[in-house]
């Protein structure tokens, strides 16, 4: 009786190695695949080409007060307005219980004349109609998506619309008076 | 239970290989209720159109550059220099309208006759597979040309993985390979685009091999018993099934030869351009019904999830439709909910199309709105308080209450 007991002990020991050695050969297994799918996954990341291609120089000096230009930046375009006195008095005086993604503008500019925002519609990437003379540039005097109608003001942020976020202010800085580094 | 296959060649291979018993099986001995009506002819119908894009596609790829440089240039290669080029695009580019008008419409014939329900739950979710694949395809097939409305679909639609909290954002670099859609992206849809057609064969296999498993649903959606209920797949559907391609064929030809272009949109001939959003972005018709779930909705994650529940709820309807009895002529009230929903389907499409402001904006909102409860409410309910009618006993029987 004592023998056979101690037999079942051993099978029921072996057993539990046994599983033991299946599961940890699993883990690693499992460690081992996600380890070695990793280089297929990141190699859909941008390539250094890309990455490359980050910041970019801006020529100030011809863009008049109350007008903007767009520039192309990481294939996107990016808006530089001019402001007057009058559309940065509008963007400061906005209670920010009012905003739908409350930041201030002075946050959002680093000379009060000049607003740079990435210009593309944080709902689903269109580029904002309000650049050109005679756009329609919303209810908000900034920018206004067509696609599906987010209005944004003249701090870039939105006011309106189905957009969650302000538009995007990109890392830049001022070489000089009349020169932007975008990037 | 085999028959022998008298020629030597074909019984050699045939007891290495039992390839001629399965496809003698599959496509002519197969019993097949004989009741079946036309609108049964859309299963093969979405083959045939699944063939013809392959074959289309692989002629296409041989002169087209997936290039952000190149690639509008290639497109007009093939429709002015290439021999035929311009049929065989056609073709492709009706092709994907016919595909999707076909499975629509074998959608909605499972949805009318309850083809769904138990046995065939996983035949409906291989169908429902074969749809999102579809989808994807035709989304990605759709930005190769290279044209605005190529570039804007794609921002637009690779923009909704924005919405996913915390990571949306590198998933979307991920997606595109750089800071917006550019050559790498081109590249990598050109690749998935030639991958997934295979993908839906393989599924359509399966599919194939779950409806064999019960047979066809049939018009009565009744179980069928008798032997003498079915006939031999061979001659009566082959036949029928190629009847249907005639027609199907006939109305193919009448979009590829005279009016090409009219399911497209002619922004599509302008190259794209990364710093010009057109003034109003639509996608291709087959997208319209869901493109309006997503614009109804003015909070950007649940407008996605929205958009998606909307397709992923068919994977659970077998268990929201709770009524046992199968078709609808013998379901008189689910018959009446069933058109109102088809009618629906149709109005999101419609304002779809639409700029989603003023009342088109509402009429989008209460449409998807009662596409939601069609599924979660009205379908549960139903099934309950329903009183169906007698249903046959046999397809001959036919119930008494049938006007």
């Amino acid at each position: 009786m004592i023998q056979i007991s101690n037999k079942r002990k051993k099978i029921k020991s072996a057993k539990d190695r046994r599983n033991f050695l299946k599961l940890t050969t699993m883990s690693m297994a499992a460690a081992g695949t996600a380890f070695a799918v990793w280089p297929f996954i990141d190699s859909m990341n941008p390539s250094a080409d890309v990455l490359a291609l980050g910041t970019k120089e801006v020529d100030l000096s011809n863009i008049k007060k109350g007008t903007s230009k767009t520039i192309k930046w990481r294939g996107k375009p990016v808006f530089i307005k001019h402001r007057t006195e009058v559309e940065i008095q509008d963007a400061r005086k906005v209670d920010l219980n009012q905003l739908k993604d409350p930041e201030k503008d002075e946050d959002r500019v680093v000379n009060p004349e000049w607003l740079i925002v990435v210009g593309v519609c944080t709902h689903l990437g269109c580029i904002p109609k309000g650049q050109m003379n005679g756009d329609v540039k919303g209810d908000f005097n900034g920018w206004f998506c067509p696609c599906h109608g987010s209005h944004y003001d003249s701090s870039g942020r939105v006011r309106k619309g189905p957009a969650p976020k302000n538009l995007e202010v990109p890392k830049y800085s001022f070489i000089n008076k009349n020169k932007l580094k975008i990037g | 239970m085999a028959k022998k296959f008298k020629n030597k060649t074909i019984a050699w291979l045939e007891y290495r290989l039992p390839i001629f018993s399965v496809l003698r099986e599959a496509l002519v001995d197969h019993p097949t209720p004989r009741n079946l009506n036309y609108w049964w002819n859309f299963g093969s119908l979405a083959g045939i159109t699944l063939i013809i894009m392959i074959v289309s596609g692989l002629m296409l790829s041989m002169h087209y550059v997936a290039h952000t440089d190149l690639a509008f240039d290639s497109i007009e290669h093939i429709m002015r220099d290439v021999n035929y080029g311009w049929l065989i695009r056609y073709i492709h580019s009706v092709g994907a309208s016919m595909f999707f008008f076909v499975v629509y419409i074998h959608i909605a014939r499972g949805l009318y006759y309850g083809s769904y329900k138990f046995p065939r739950e996983v035949l409906w979710w291989l169908g429902i597979i074969i749809f999102l694949l579809m989808i994807a395809s035709a989304f990605l097939g759709y930005t190769l040309p290279w044209g605005q409305m190529s570039f804007w679909g794609a921002t637009v639609i690779t923009n909704l993985f924005t919405a996913i909290p915390l990571i949306g954002d590198n998933i979307v670099t991920w997606l595109w390979g750089g800071y917006s859609i550019d050559n790498p992206t081109l590249n990598r849809f050109y690749s998935l685009h030639f991958l997934i057609p295979f993908l839906i064969v393989g599924i359509v296999f399966f599919h194939i091999v779950a409806l064999h498993k019960f047979g066809s649903n049939n018009p009565t959606g009744i179980d069928l018993n008798l032997k003498k209920e079915k006939i031999p797949f061979h001659p009566y559907y082959t036949i029928k099934d190629f009847f249907g391609f005639g027609i199907f064929f006939i109305i193919f030809s009448i979009f590829v030869f005279f009016i090409p272009n009219v399911l497209g949109h002619p922004d599509n001939y302008i190259p794209a351009d990364p710093l010009v959003t057109p003034a109003h972005i639509v996608p291709e018709w087959y997208f319209l019904p869901f493109y309006a779930v997503l614009r109804a909705i003015p909070f950007k994650l649940l407008g996605v999830l929205a958009m998606l529940g909307s397709i992923f709820i068919l994977f659970v309807l077998p268990w929201l439709d709770t009524s046992k009895v199968r078709s609808c002529r013998f379901r008189p009230i689910y018959k009446q909910f069933y058109w109102i929903f088809i009618f629906n389907f149709f109005v999101l499409g419609w304002v779809g199309s639409k700029v989603p402001e003023g009342h088109y904006l509402i009429i989008s909102r209460i449409s998807t709105a009662y596409y939601f409860i069609h599924f979660l409410i009205i379908l549960p309910i139903l099934g309950k308080f329903e009183k169906t009618l007698p249903t046959p006993i046999n397809i001959f029987k036919i119930s008494k209450y049938k006007k």
